[in-house]
């Protein structure tokens, strides 16, 4: 990882894509050739309701720069209202962010469908712009000893 | 008390209960100590005043694990212990017809923590109470407390002293303590910078020696096995890391969220004294703002994040 802020720094982001809606998005922009950083590790899980806080927290506080969770749009959720529990998980975890002084930009939820490849790229494109903004994640280096 | 004794042994024979939790004076002064009572003879020993901090909620949760229960159990309960048994049943834990709530009016739990720190290395041998002091004594001295000097931190700003729900109250409701805001603490932690606020948070958690006794104390922790103790997968490491003190802390917060009664267990029993309450009070205020929910007031609404609204506000989604 490289830790100059402003030159090469590439953020590592991990992405919790659900497999029915961002997954496939993201597979749709890959197979439409759409170019996006190579900055996120997207690791399939069946909804975004299965992503426990603890996977965020612990991504963020063991070195990951960010973690964006995608999911369907609302309405949308194969398992009818799985990413409704998440939107409200995700408000409190945002707030515990806010109060132990962590930057909750580096947590960020979208609404991927499955057919918008484009958007899918953009997403990537636009969270990597704003991680690199941030910098490397300094809470990391200071917890993980 | 013996109003609460007559009360209690009526109870124990009306509704033909198995067990009765209740507090009976500890081997310590000023400690009430949690009782089971097994024929309403025992009830004798049963007492409630200030010196019973403990949330004897815990105890329904605890027998679960060891049969399959079908006794029916009485319980006294303060304001907060009996959220956290409305919370209990509303999370399936078990079933309403087998518990008897018996509610008494509690007027705030002294701290024995600050206490200790008001005496240093002085023991004392007796106290009593006496309107809103505390006369403690020991040998060779005698101190007057205020009593709102000795409360537990979330006594003073308690809003339900009394049961939201429950089968029988015994004596008159106390009037909420709420010498201060509740959300004061918040407001004013608030207003630090974050690197402060991270400093603040590193340097308590970094205290903590993962003895899990906020865990085992707390009502509402009742998983058969905690995500702490898994080693397939190992969510955190056994050494002394503070990033795995932080994803504990943090974590255990998230899991309470929209369920803690705040009752102060954990807080009581931690054996360094971490602000524990803390991040758990900034979570139940953004609980009530957001999804108007307060834990444990009916048996019906179900928890905050075991339920959702189409319409949730989502100004944080990009």
């Amino acid at each position: 990882m490289a830790t100059d802020k402003n030159n090469d720094f590439t953020p590592n982001i991990i992405g919790f894509l659900c497999n029915w809606c961002t997954y496939t998005g993201a597979d749709l922009a890959g197979t439409s050739r759409l170019q996006y950083p190579p900055s996120i590790l997207p690791i399939r899980v069946m909804c975004s309701s299965r992503v426990d806080p603890l996977f965020l927290i612990s991504s963020i506080l063991r070195g990951a720069d960010a973690v964006l969770v995608g999911g369907c749009h609302p309405g949308d959720c194969h398992y009818q209202k799985g990413n409704y529990y998440t939107r409200r998980r995700f408000a409190l975890l945002k707030k515990v962010f806010d109060t132990f002084g962590l930057e909750s930009d580096r947590i960020r939820l979208s609404w991927i469908s499955a057919s918008e490849g484009p958007r899918f790229a953009q997403v990537v494109t636009e969270y990597t712009g704003k991680i690199k903004e941030l910098g490397p994640n300094k809470y990391a280096e200071e917890v993980f000893l | 008390m013996s109003e609460l004794t007559e009360k209690i042994k009526k109870i124990f024979t009306d509704e033909k209960l198995d067990i009765l939790i209740g507090y009976e004076k500890g081997s310590l002064p000023l400690r009430g100590t949690p009782c089971f009572i097994e024929s309403a003879e025992d009830a004798d020993k049963l007492i409630f005043d200030s010196t019973c901090h403990n949330n004897l909620a815990k105890y329904l949760t605890d027998q679960k694990k060891t049969e399959v229960d079908a006794r029916k159990i009485g319980i006294v309960v303060k304001g907060c212990d009996a959220r956290a048994v409305v919370q209990l049943v509303v999370e399936k834990q078990f079933e309403r017809e087998n518990i008897v709530i018996i509610g008494v009016p509690c007027k705030g739990v002294i701290d024995p923590s600050k206490l200790r720190a008001k005496l240093r290395d002085k023991e004392i041998s007796d106290f009593r109470f006496d309107g809103n002091k505390i006369i403690v004594s020991g040998e060779n001295f005698q101190e007057t407390f205020d009593k709102n000097e000795l409360l537990s931190d979330g006594c003073l700003s308690c809003k339900y002293p009394n049961a939201p729900q429950y089968d029988y109250f015994i004596g008159d409701p106390a009037e909420p303590i709420a010498s201060k805001d509740e959300y004061a603490d918040i407001d004013e932690f608030e207003k630090k910078p974050p690197d402060e606020r991270w400093e603040y948070f590193e340097k308590e958690y970094g205290k903590c020696i993962r003895c899990y006794a906020c865990r085992n104390a707390c009502p509402m922790c009742y998983c058969e096995q905690c995500f702490v103790d898994c080693s397939m997968p190992q969510w955190i490491g056994k050494g002394g890391n503070l990033s795995d003190k932080m994803i504990f802390h943090i974590v255990r917060a998230m899991h309470l969220a929209g369920r803690c009664v705040d009752c102060g267990a954990c807080a009581a029993a931690c054996p360094l004294n971490i602000d524990v309450r803390l991040l758990g009070k900034r979570i139940e205020r953004e609980v009530a703002e957001r999804f108007d929910f307060t834990a444990g007031m009916d048996f019906e609404t179900p928890p905050a994040l075991a339920t959702f609204r189409e319409d949730d506000k989502q100004e944080f989604i990009m």
